[in-house]
């Protein structure tokens, strides 16, 4: 992937107070780290605990940015409201909400199980929404902000491997694509990020990899699809762009014969 | 699953009517006056503030609240009972000055004193105390108002008049939403015997000139408002228009009892041949400094060709000129506006909109309307009018001016005081405690907030005007409810700092 600079002290004013839902491990973690490193204070919400104390201790040892520890599951909807509050205020404000959270659990070949698919649209989908609602409205009335959303290539074709996978990342997608519209014109960047293949808990022991990268480059090249400001969409690395055009041109009656 | 309002009120961001201010805010509109009562006691319950809002029409902040629940009584807009011998309504509090007279007017009834836009609220309309054209004659809103009902944050309703609760009712007539919900008003119509009034224009050549001519036709006018061009400078500083108009009486209107009904009240559809639907679009090029001063240039010469004409307008023409134009408030940009709107006495009136005028074009700030009219005292606690004049005035806010602005606005604010003015705040986004302590007398603000206590002990009613101008009065009255952190995209700053995080005093500096 393409060498980028990291986030420095300039950009940093733009960020200065940001959330991360899902900032236990992989992408978020590396997002969150990132943010601190260049001086943010980041609040880390996830379900893990010991995790997100390892990781605010670590911020805290650089001596960069402040984290604050919330354990919360995303799929209680009807905390959001009042966490979201609480944490700006600890803040002193917000700049920019990372939702990062998201469950790829494995579905077999000839497996149909409604309680792993209501999970993924519990946590992959919905849980943004309950997220991004509360933020989306603070920042149209700041009329500054970001919003950015850890959506997936997965959701650009409805594979057969994990149906409800895709499904939620499809929506995911359009989601952020509408918020986007909504709030731009208000001065609000939303970004949509789609990673290729990561190299974190999710993708651990999966076959059929490639492209692999780390979470911490993830990070950086989701870090640098914001700093753009334009409000996008864009694929991490860049390359899956390719991908994503294969493989939304390939006709319907070849995609149901592969195997991808 | 938890029912708290804190977790199932959607948000909103709502404005002012100004635009030059936005919140997020948890909104609810309930349908009865049941489901509103139970809103409150859930919010007071949980500990988060309840600010009111009628239909927003307030240019600043007096309808928005970040920080706990906007509750809106919009929905709440029926009427309940007309008497169209006497000309009394009993109406919730969410009816339109627009609902009432449509359905008034065809027995002969007008409002007494509508505001310059028919979309507020009856319960805006008392929160306000709000003002007509024709002010010097038959004082505000409130003069009219018979009876109201005030849920306190106890959740009991009382009714308030001038014989029950009277100190209530003049408090909470103009005690901007802060003593309760308003929850029924009655209020006595003013008979007329036709739709139409008589109405003369007048040319002013300087804003001297636009005094006499009010002083010399206050004694016989139903109504007097004038325009000032506030881009005329030198002798002509303050030069524009009078518009006086009278009540026709029994057998002068040519048309008989005919214009009384609804139909002829409307606005036409097209203005110049241009849809009114789409006009704000065409203003909205002419809504910079050049372009308004070329507007305005050709305003002062259409008046000064129309000096001495009289001619015949509906009611509504006549009121809601405003309204002519839908939407024109967008003809601002997104940045939007904001009204400041001086109450000067008397004695001091025309030195004072003189100082203020040229102070405004020195500081390359000149304002797009202003409007000039006549007050006299009245009865009510915090009541903004006095023996004496005022100017409402708009200014344009943009990203580059905005700092300049809130300086000017902080000298005029000074001027004012020093003239023994005041201020009003259905038009306000700007002032300060100091001002305002400064421009009330000390014994008043002491006996609302003492009211504020005994109605709301625990400063459950709370909005952002409240929290901007009233500031440690109201922590000193609100014991109870918690504070989180308000979403407001502040006016008095640039956009970084958090708003409430410091002290409102302090703001002007950010
Ligand atoms: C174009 C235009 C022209 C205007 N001209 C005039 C004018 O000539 N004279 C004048 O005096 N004003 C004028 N106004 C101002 C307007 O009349 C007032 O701001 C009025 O209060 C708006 O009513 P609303 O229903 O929109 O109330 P909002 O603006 O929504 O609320 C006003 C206040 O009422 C409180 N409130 C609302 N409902 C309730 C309730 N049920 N119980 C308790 N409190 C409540 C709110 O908390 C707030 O403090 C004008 C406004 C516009 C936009
Ligand atoms: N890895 C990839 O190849 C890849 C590719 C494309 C897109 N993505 C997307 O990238 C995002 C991050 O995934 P990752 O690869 O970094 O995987 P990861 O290491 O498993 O991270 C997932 C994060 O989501 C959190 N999470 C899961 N369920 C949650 C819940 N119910 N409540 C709160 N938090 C929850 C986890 O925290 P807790 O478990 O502590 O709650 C963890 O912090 C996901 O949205 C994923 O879909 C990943």
């Amino acid at each position: 992937m393409p060498e980028s600079t990291k986030l420095t002290a300039a950009d940093f004013s733009e960020f200065r107070r940001a959330i991360v839902i899902g900032a236990s491990s992989g992408i978020g973690e590396a997002l969150a780290r990132d943010l601190a490193k260049a001086g943010s204070r980041v609040a880390l919400v996830a379900r893990r605990k010991n995790e997100l104390d390892r990781i605010a201790k670590r911020i805290r040892e650089t001596g960069t940015g402040e984290a604050y520890v919330h354990v919360h599951d995303v799929a209680h909807f009807a905390e959001v409201p009042e966490l979201f509050d609480k944490i700006v205020e600890e803040l002193g404000g917000l700049d920019m909400i990372v939702y990062a959270a998201g469950l790829m659990p494995e579905i077999a070949e000839g497996e149909y199980d409604f309680a792993k698919d209501k999970a993924m649209v519990d946590v992959n989908l919905l849980g943004a929404m309950a997220w991004l609602n509360p933020a989306a409205a603070f920042f149209e009335a700041q009329r500054r902000g970001t919003i950015a959303g850890i959506s997936s290539i997965a959701g650009e074709r409805g594979r057969r491997g994990n149906p409800a996978y895709c499904t939620t990342k499809a929506a995911l997608s359009t989601y952020l694509e509408s918020l986007r519209n909504r709030l731009a014109r208000y001065g609000v960047n939303v970004v949509t990020v789609k990673p290729g293949f990561v190299d974190t808990a999710m993708t651990k022991g999966k076959k059929g990899l490639f492209w692999l990268i780390s979470a911490e480059q993830a990070a950086t090249a989701t870090l640098d699809l914001i700093r753009k400001g334009t409000g996008a969409a864009g694929f991490v690395p860049h390359r899956w762009a390719l991908v994503a055009w294969v493989v939304r041109h390939i006709p319907s009656f070849v995609f149901r014969r592969l195997n991808f | 699953m938890s029912t708290a309002l804190r977790t199932v009120l959607p948000r909103r961001v709502l404005d002012g009517f100004g635009r030059a201010g936005n919140v997020s805010c948890r909104h609810v509109a309930p349908r009865s006056i049941e489901e509103l009562a139970r809103v409150v006691e859930s919010a007071s319950r949980e500990g988060m503030t309840v600010g009111f809002r009628g239909s927003g029409r307030s240019y600043g902040d007096a309808s928005l609240n970040g920080r706990g629940v906007v509750v809106d009584t919009t929905a709440l807009g029926r009427m309940l009972n007309w008497d169209p011998v006497n000309g009394i309504v009993d109406a919730e509090p969410g009816l339109t000055i627009e609902g009432l007279w449509r359905r008034t007017i065809e027995d002969g009834y007008w409002p007494a004193v509508v505001p310059g836009t028919m979309f507020p609220t009856l319960a805006g309309c008392v929160s306000m105390n709000i003002h007509g054209k024709n002010n010097f004659k038959v004082g505000p809103f409130g003069d009219h108002v018979l009876e109201i009902d005030l849920l306190k944050a106890s959740g009991e309703i009382i009714t308030c008049s001038r014989t029950k609760n009277p100190e209530i009712f003049h408090a909470a007539i103009g005690g901007f939403g802060l003593l309760g919900a308003v929850t029924r008003v009655r209020l006595k119509l003013k008979k007329v015997e036709s739709g139409m009034l008589r109405v003369n224009a007048f040319y002013a050549k300087n804003l001297d000139h636009m005094f006499d001519i009010f002083e010399e036709r206050l004694g016989d006018s139903d109504y007097l408002v004038g325009w000032v061009d506030s881009f005329a400078s030198g002798d002509a500083t303050g030069r524009g228009e009078v518009h006086q108009a009278h009540y026709l009486h029994e057998g002068e209107d040519p048309e008989g009892r005919a214009s009384l009904h609804v139909e002829r009240q409307g606005l036409p559809p097209t203005i110049m041949g241009f849809p009114r639907a789409h006009l704000w679009r065409f203003m909205r090029p002419f809504c910079n400094d050049p372009g308004w001063q070329f507007v305005s240039a050709l305003k002062s010469f259409m008046a000064m060709l129309s000096d001495g004409k009289s001619y015949l307008q509906s009611h509504v023409a006549f009121a809601f000129l405003l309204d002519y134009v839908p939407n024109w408030r967008l003809a601002y940009g997104p940045t939007g506006f904001i009204q400041y709107q001086i109450f000067v006495p008397h004695e001091t009136a025309r030195e004072t909109m003189k100082a203020i005028l040229k102070l405004q074009q020195d500081r390359g700030l000149p304002n797009y309307l202003s409007v000039l009219k006549r007050h006299r005292p009245d009865p009510f606690l915090m009541t903004h009018a006095l023996d004496g004049w005022s100017m409402a005035m708009d200014f344009r806010v943009t990203e580059s001016n905005h700092e300049k602005l809130w300086k000017l606005t902080e000298e005029m604010s000074e001027l004012i005081v020093g003239a023994g003015g005041k201020f009003y705040f259905a038009k306000d986004a700007v002032l300060r405690p100091r001002d305002v302590e400064r421009a009330y007398e000390t014994e008043k603000v002491d006996r609302f907030f003492a009211l504020k206590k005994e109605l709301d002990p625990n400063g459950l009613f709370e909005t952002e005007l409240a929290r901007r101008i009233f500031g440690s009065r109201l922590d000193a009255t609100a014991t109870g409810t918690q504070k989180t952190e308000s979403d407001a995209r502040p006016y008095r700053e640039k956009s970084d700092a958090p708003p409430s995080s410091e002290p409102i005093e302090t703001r002007s500096t950010a």
